[in-house]
C-alpha cells in the first residue's frame, strides 16, 4: 500500500534534483529558475502529502500561498533576465557581478 | 492496486522528467520536460485526494508559469551552446552534493518510519472530515479563517505583476510615447465623424 513515506521519498529526490539542476547549469538563469520550480513543487507535493494522510487541510492552504509565491517568483525573475538581456545580450550569470552601478 | 500502480507510474515519470529538465540541451525542451513533471505532480496529488490544488498546479503552472517561460526562452536570442560549457566541469561536485542530500533526506524519512519521532496531531478545526468534497473545504476555511493570507497573497501577486510591467517597460527610442494622442480622442464628436446618406435604390454612396 502507497503510504506517505513513499510521497516524502519522491518529494526528497525531486527535491535533490532541483539543487542539482542548479548546480549543473550554473550558467543559465533560465534553467535555473526552472530547477527552482522543481524544488517549490516539491515542496508542494510534501505539504499536500502531509495534509492528506493527517487530515489536516492547513498544508493544502499553505500549498496555494506556496504556488502564489512560485508565479510571483517566475515573473519577476524572468523580468530581472529580459532587462539583463537587453542591456548585456547574453544571460550568462557569470558576468553579473558587472552589475553594479 | 490500481492505486499502487498510478502511484508509481506519476512517481516514476515526474523523477524522469525532472531529470530531463535539467539535462535537456534545449531550455525549450527543458520547459516542456518542466510542463510534463508538473501534470504528472498534478496526477500525484489528485491520487491522496487534494483534487483542488491538483486543479491548480495545471492552470497556474502549465497554464500561466511555463508558457511565461516559453514565451522569455524563445524570444531572447541566446546562444545555448555556450550557457552549456560548465556542465561537464560541475558535473562531479553537483553530484557529490545531490547524492549526500538525498542521502540525509531518505535517512530521515527512515528514521521517521521507525516511529520514534511524533507528528503534531490534526488541527481540529482544519481536519478534513470527508463529508464535503475537497474544494467545498478549501473554500469555506480559504473565505473564512485565512482570509487575510488570502488577500496577503493576491497583493503579493499584484506586486510581482507591477514590478514586472515596471521592470520591462522601455521608453521608445524617439521619444515619442506612443501613436496615441488622448486629447483628440476624447475632443471628437458623433457630428464631425458620420454623416447621414439616404441612397437611391441601386445608386452607391460618394464618400
Amino acid at each position: 500500500m502507497i503510504g506517505i513515506e513513499h510521497y516524502v521519498t519522491v518529494s526528497a529526490a525531486l527535491f535533490v534534483l532541483g539543487v542539482l539542476g542548479i548546480f549543473l547549469n550554473r550558467k543559465n538563469v533560465i534553467v535555473i529558475l526552472m530547477a527552482i520550480e522543481l524544488i517549490l513543487l516539491s515542496v508542494n507535493i510534501n505539504l499536500v502529502a502531509f495534509s492528506a494522510f493527517m487530515g489536516d487541510l492547513i498544508g493544502q492552504i499553505f500549498a496555494m500561498m506556496v504556488l502564489t509565491v512560485a508565479a510571483a517568483e517566475a515573473a519577476i525573475g524572468l523580468a530581472i533576465l529580459v532587462i539583463y538581456f537587453r542591456s548585456r545580450g547574453t544571460i550568462a550569470v557569470d558576468d553579473a557581478h558587472q552589475m553594479k552601478g | 492496486m490500481i492505486q499502487a500502480i498510478a502511484f508509481y507510474l506519476f512517481a516514476g515519470l515526474m523523477i524522469a522528467s525532472a531529470v530531463m529538465v535539467i539535462m535537456a540541451r534545449n531550455p525549450v525542451h527543458s520547459v516542456l520536460w518542466l510542463i510534463l513533471a508538473f501534470f504528472n505532480a498534478a496526477g500525484l496529488m489528485v491520487l491522496v485526494g487534494a483534487e483542488f490544488i491538483a486543479m491548480l498546479l495545471v492552470i497556474v503552472y502549465v497554464g500561466a508559469v511555463a508558457v511565461l517561460f516559453l514565451f522569455v526562452v524563445m524570444m531572447l536570442d541566446i546562444d545555448f551552446a555556450e550557457l552549456r560549457a560548465g556542465f561537464i566541469k560541475n558535473f562531479p561536485l553537483g553530484m557529490l552534493i545531490a547524492l549526500i542530500l538525498f542521502v540525509e533526506l531518505f535517512v530521515g524519512i527512515v528514521a521517521w518510519n521507525q516511529g520514534h519521532i511524533t507528528l503534531g496531531t490534526a488541527d481540529a478545526a482544519a481536519a478534513a472530515t470527508g463529508a464535503e468534497s475537497n474544494i467545498a473545504a478549501i473554500g469555506a476555511l480559504l473565505y473564512g479563517r485565512y482570509l487575510a493570507i488570502f488577500e496577503l497573497a493576491g497583493l503579493v501577486l499584484l506586486v510581482a505583476m507591477i514590478g514586472a510591467i515596471v521592470l520591462t517597460h522601455r521608453k521608445r527610442p524617439d521619444g515619442a510615447r506612443s501613436h496615441q494622442n488622448i486629447t483628440r480622442q476624447v475632443m471628437r464628436r458623433p457630428e464631425d465623424a458620420t454623416v447621414m446618406k439616404q441612397p437611391e435604390v441601386g445608386k452607391g454612396v460618394d464618400l
